[in-house]
């Protein structure tokens, strides 16, 4: 079958690729873009490791069907660091030890990002809440809250 | 599978009519799991999200039409419909996590056909009405007409659903949805309760609407509770009589989520706090809107 083209801005790149019309986007940005940030998990929208910013919309990328985002930009958890400075997130969740394994962590970062983005000072059920589509089988979440309400702390210039 | 996103309705019903296997998808947040437990592929898949009237939420000042596959993110972000129909408003926010939220849709919820979808009662008790577009044209069902068991719906192959008509709530009404999950976030119902009141000016319940999920092949009304409920105040042996008439409505399955004898009695306790909460609601909008 003719694969489709699809041209997108990733991570402020123009990026263009080739697709088969059933694969997920987050094939598409892991086998064709080569940014193996975010990571399958369940692939069926349960646990959040797929998690991108569509037209600055978090969604599971597993759940995309990669020729819709013809036209779209996309923010993965490359994208986060500006110039190799971590982002705040980033560096929060380092240095709080918000992650054991990894494979949860670029999905958490970036549903932790576009809640920052729309409110900058979230409570922790906010957080919470914000964060339910994101499963981590290591942390026990704690330190990821608190690694989030550090980050918001920064952000916030406090 | 070839992937197509028609711009118009015209286009996407002439798709539809001249092939066989397609199938339409907004969010896609039951399609791509449904696939991925080997439901066979459809030829073409059919993405509505880029017709402009099925990614909308308006108010003609008459009716709230809400496009089919508008994410429910954009409608529970949207404060003068939420504000008017908190309970429906809460229903579609409780779809899943903010990733699924900004995908999944209320034609979605609707159409995946599942018992236990939570926007059905809630658009049901509103009295939502489906725009159903064809080969022919276009034809309007009630959102209760829709479904017919579980996946089964009373549309044709070539047919979907362009958007929801809800009529502007009434002076003096409320509506609420509760429902009942092991945790607080990212479950399906294994009860759910949707309901509304309209006051008269004496305060008595002049109209009442209550429908369930999860406890029946489809989202069902219940008219004895209503009855129960319409021209009364609400006390303790009315309520008891509403919670009765929404337990004996149940025809429940067994399964990991609940027993039959489980989903019968919790249908009663939400069925009167949703009452309880729709009554609040329309005391609190006494004038009109």
């Amino acid at each position: 079958m003719a694969r489709t083209h699809v041209t997108t801005v990733v991570n402020g790149d123009e990026t263009e690729f080739l697709t088969e019309d059933s694969t997920s986007l987050l094939n598409a940005l892991r086998d064709e873009v080569g940014l193996t940030g975010a990571k399958e998990g369940c692939g069926t929208g349960d646990c959040g490791a797929c998690s991108v910013m569509v037209d600055d919309k978090v969604t599971c990328a597993c759940l995309v069907f990669a020729p819709e985002v013809d036209g779209s930009t996309i923010l993965t958890v490359e994208g986060l660091a500006d110039s190799g400075e971590l982002h705040p997130l980033q560096q929060c969740f380092l240095e709080g030890a918000a992650l054991q394994c990894g494979i949860c962590t670029p999905g958490f970062l970036i549903s932790a990002k576009a809640l920052l983005d729309r409110n900058p000072d979230p409570t922790e059920t906010e957080i919470r809440y914000a964060l339910a589509g994101n499963l981590c089988r290591c942390t026990g979440y704690d330190k990821i809250i608190r690694a989030v309400q550090e980050a918001a702390r920064e952000m916030r210039g406090q | 599978m070839k992937y197509v996103a028609p711009s118009s309705v015209e286009e996407a019903t002439s798709l539809l009519s001249t092939s066989p296997s397609a199938q339409v998808f907004a969010g896609a947040t039951d399609v791509v799991p449904q696939l991925r437990a080997g439901r066979p592929a459809p030829e073409v898949l059919v993405d509505l999200k880029k017709i402009e009237e099925l990614v909308s939420v308006a108010n003609d000042g008459d009716k709230w039409t809400v496009g089919a596959a508008t994410p429910t993110a954009n409608l529970t972000e949207d404060e003068a419909f939420s504000e008017e129909f908190p309970g429906l408003a809460e229903a579609a926010g409780l779809i899943g996590s903010d990733q699924i939220q900004n995908r999944s849709s209320l034609g979605g919820n609707l159409c995946n056909g599942s018992p236990a979808a939570d926007s059905v009662p809630a658009m049901v008790v509103n009295g939502a009405r489906a725009v159903v577009a064809g080969p022919n044209g276009t034809r309007v069902l009630d959102v209760a007409e829709v479904v017919t068991g579980p996946g089964q719906l009373a549309l044709e192959a070539d047919e979907f659903i362009v958007e929801f008509e809800i009529d502007r709530i009434p002076a003096r009404t409320g509506d609420a949805y509760l429902r009942m999950i092991p945790r607080t976030e990212m479950d399906i119902a294994v009860v759910g309760a949707g309901a509304r009141v309209t006051l008269a000016e004496d305060g008595s319940i002049e109209q009442a609407a209550l429908a369930l999920a999860a406890v029946a092949p489809t989202c069902v009304r219940v008219p004895d509770a209503e009855a129960a409920l319409v021209g009364k105040t609400a006390n303790d042996e009315i309520l008891s009589a509403v919670a009765a008439a929404a337990s004996e409505a149940c025809d429940p399955i067994d399964d990991k989520r609940g027993t039959v004898a489980y989903r019968r009695q919790v249908a009663g306790v939400l069925a009167k706090r949703a009452v309880l909460i729709a009554i609040e609601r329309a005391e609190q909008r006494n004038g009109t809107n």
